[in-house]
């Protein structure tokens, strides 16, 4: 209620008592004025509270927004439905110089809806017409049989398609696929291993690797971080390819049934080639056979499946051991007269073989008695300790899918008897690569590698398994047996080629052995001056019928394979030959004692 | 004076309500534009892999040795042989250069 300025009986009351009236007045509007500011100042007051608050409510929109900005991937507006067109759903494979082993191709699956369809039995006609392994009346039947989806075909090339098209049928519809292509045909075969559709949907199926390295890393590949980086393998293609040609020359001149060979870096334990024949397409994988010996399909890996024993080439084990505890030295005389006797088992030579040899020339005249009798001097505890640190215990750890089930077999028990056996390979089954690491740590100045199959720029040298001094005696007495012992055939001059050759009979399904079935082996490095890869080559029942009677030992199939593998891929591996290499680096060693 | 305040602001606003007008479209051409771009990017990175594809097709290790094979009338190529590598000082040439820095370049990778 609004108070007056002049109130009467106050008024009245000051002309009474002889007041100034004008002051009741102007206290009155002091006060109304006081109370006037006071209302304003609450209302500013309360504005100024909103104000802030919405302030401070803005502010924080604005930086939640911005953190949430901030928080985001950066994508331009519109590049999102544009990438998933872009980037392939499988990384590509590259050898190690980049060349394309495995890429994607975009391709369509033609698939059918038979209630769309409008000339269900002519469409069915003019699609065998064009695909001729399909049936003109298999597919009538589906396309009347009152389904509403038919699948016709995985894949078409671009041909094929426009023809499709050109059918002019509205029930038949294409589905975008993409689709693995090895370029390079069936070299690397076994290595690549192969790829299939996974789940299929009608825009998109799935690619899944099937077999080889593109199942062992099908992650890897599949990952969508990893996409636009190809996976660098350790092969290198032209390598392979001479290979494979070399090694298949070979096999069809021995007459043999199978071949396998490794091309491995003894200081990284990279293969730069691994070769398995027979081979096949991995652009159109044969399915696995399901009779018969598994060993003998295309599919099967010998360079990594085939686990076998390895006979003669196992030889070089027990000399290094001997060796490294300075039991011997390469120039020791032995006397190596058999048969003598090891536990149960009888060892004797080839009738041929010298009755009194060096060490050195135990492993290049390949003298089981001689090796028996090194391995009794070590004992059977740090042979087995021995071979489980060169890796022989244990299947290679290779990015391969069947790596992990190509488990070498090596005796429950050892026993005298099995050592003497073990000493010149037999009674132990292992595969060409866990041969190769082993060799490669024998000649690299003793250290263990692990081999791989991707690129590595480093040297990836393990543990001492060896002494440097002992690694470099066993490169001379490896050289010895290219010079003077078995493998005389090998030698290509200048690249200084040491190894030793194996001939190990076949088991028999029934127990024991076939005498002319043999796997003929050849394991080496080179140049043994400063060695830098190792090279193993392997032949399946081989046999050189170009003399009076068969020849099936590694001396006569295996190394003249290996002479000319050596000769086509050493050039590709850039070695050079060297002219003369001082006596110092290279122990010649004498084979024969005077 | 106010009243010309007040017609300046009414112009501003005007100028910026048309300049908004004008970027929003031209963003709306540019995001289509992009698009377009985007999608012709998508169709040459496809055409590159498939060209990749096709390149490493034809360069096919089977495929070269035949074409040697073929070739080799006009193209005598033959593979490598270690006797290709020498070292410069068993070259019939006046010594210009010394044989150090050259004795390990060719066996490197």
């Amino acid at each position: 209620m609004r108070t007056p300025l002049r109130p009467l009986p106050q008024i009245l009351r000051a002309r009474v008592e002889g007041g100034n009236p004008d002051l009741i007045e102007a206290e009155n509007i002091r006060l109304r004025h006081e109370e006037m500011r006071e209302r304003a100042r609450a209302t500013a007051a309360q504005r100024i509270w909103f104000l802030t608050a919405a302030f401070c409510l803005l502010f924080a929109i604005i930086g939640l927004r911005m953190g949430v900005l901030a928080a985001t991937q950066p994508i331009e507006p519109g590049i999102a439905e544009a990438r998933a067109e872009i980037q392939a759903q499988r990384a590509d494979i590259v050898d190690r110089q980049g060349r394309v082993m495995a890429t994607n191709l975009v391709t369509h699956a033609l698939y059918a809806h038979p209630r769309d369809m409008i000339d269900p039995i002519g469409s069915a006609r003019a699609l065998a017409a064009i695909f001729p392994d399909l049936d003109a009346d298999t597919l009538a039947r589906q396309f009347t049989s009152g389904r509403s989806f038919v699948w016709v075909r995985r894949t078409l090339s671009p041909e094929q398609r426009q023809r499709v098209h050109e059918i002019g049928e509205p029930g038949l519809l294409f589905g975008a696929r993409e689709m693995r292509l090895y370029p390079n045909g069936r070299i690397a075969a076994h290595v690549l291993g192969g790829a299939s559709f996974g789940q299929e949907g009608v825009d998109s199926a799935e690619v899944i690797g099937t077999a080889g390295i593109e199942r062992a890393l099908d992650q890897r590949l599949r990952d969508p971080a990893l996409l636009g980086q190809p996976l660098h393998l350790s092969i290198d293609l032209s390598v392979q390819a001479a290979l494979t040609e070399t090694l298949e020359a070979g096999m069809g001149l021995m007459n043999a049934k199978g071949a396998a060979a490794l091309v491995m870096d003894v200081r990284t334990g990279e293969l730069l080639a691994m070769v398995s024949l027979p081979d096949f397409d991995p652009n159109d994988r044969p399915n696995p056979r399901v009779t018969g010996d598994p060993g003998d399909s295309p599919l099967f890996n010998r360079a990594l499946q085939g686990v076998y024993e390895l006979g003669s080439v196992m030889k070089v084990f027990p000399v290094a051991q001997a060796l490294e505890l300075g039991l011997v030295e390469p120039r020791t005389v032995m006397d190596v007269k058999g048969p003598i006797r090891a536990g149960a088992a009888t060892v004797r030579d080839h009738p041929t073989t010298p009755r009194v040899l060096t060490v050195a020339g135990i492993i290049a005249k390949s003298s089981n008695v001689g090796t028996v009798k090194l391995a009794t001097q070590i004992g059977h505890g740090p042979q087995e300790e021995f071979l489980r640190r060169l890796g022989f215990f244990a299947p290679v750890p290779l990015e391969l899918s069947e790596a992990p089930g190509a488990r070498p077999l090596v005796p429950a028990k050892w026993s005298d008897t099995t050592a003497a056996t073990v000493a010149y390979g037999h009674g132990i089954s292992a595969n060409l690569v866990h041969l190769a690491s082993a060799y490669a740590s024998l000649v690299n100045g003793g250290l263990r590698v692990t081999p791989t199959l991707l690129r590595r720029d480093d040297p990836a040298l393990g543990e001492r398994l060896i002494a440097p001094e002992t690694s470099a005696r066993m490169r001379g007495v490896l050289r010895s047996t290219v010079t003077q012992g078995t493998a005389r055939q090998a030698e290509v001059a200048g690249y200084y080629l040491g190894g030793k050759t194996g001939t190990a009979e076949k088991p028999s399904r029934g127990g024991g052995y076939v005498d002319d079935k043999v796997v003929a082996t050849f394991a080496g490095a080179f140049p043994m001056t400063d060695p830098r890869y190792v090279l193993v080559v392997s032949l399946d029942e081989a046999e050189d019928t170009t003399g009076t009677e068969a020849r099936r030992t590694a001396g006569w199939t295996t190394v003249p394979v290996v002479q000319v593998v050596l000769r086509r891929i050493g050039p590709l591996l850039g070695v050079r030959p060297e002219p003369e290499p001082a006596e110092t680096v290279l122990a010649d060693y004498l084979v024969l004692s005077e | 004076m106010r009243t010309l305040l007040i017609l300046l602001a009414g112009f501003g606003v005007l100028t910026l309500a048309f300049w908004a007008y004008r970027e929003n479209y031209a963003t709306q051409q540019a995001l289509r534009e992009v698009k377009a771009l985007q999608r012709e990017v998508a169709a040459l990175r496809e055409a590159i892999a498939v060209n990749r594809a096709e390149w490493a097709y034809l360069n096919r290790p089977d495929r070269l040795a035949e074409l040697v094979v073929a070739n080799v009338g006009e193209l005598p190529l033959f593979a490598i042989t270690p006797e290709q590598f020498a070292a410069l000082s068993n070259l019939p040439l006046p010594s210009l250069v010394p044989d150090e820095g050259m004795a390990a370049e060719p066996g490197d990778p």
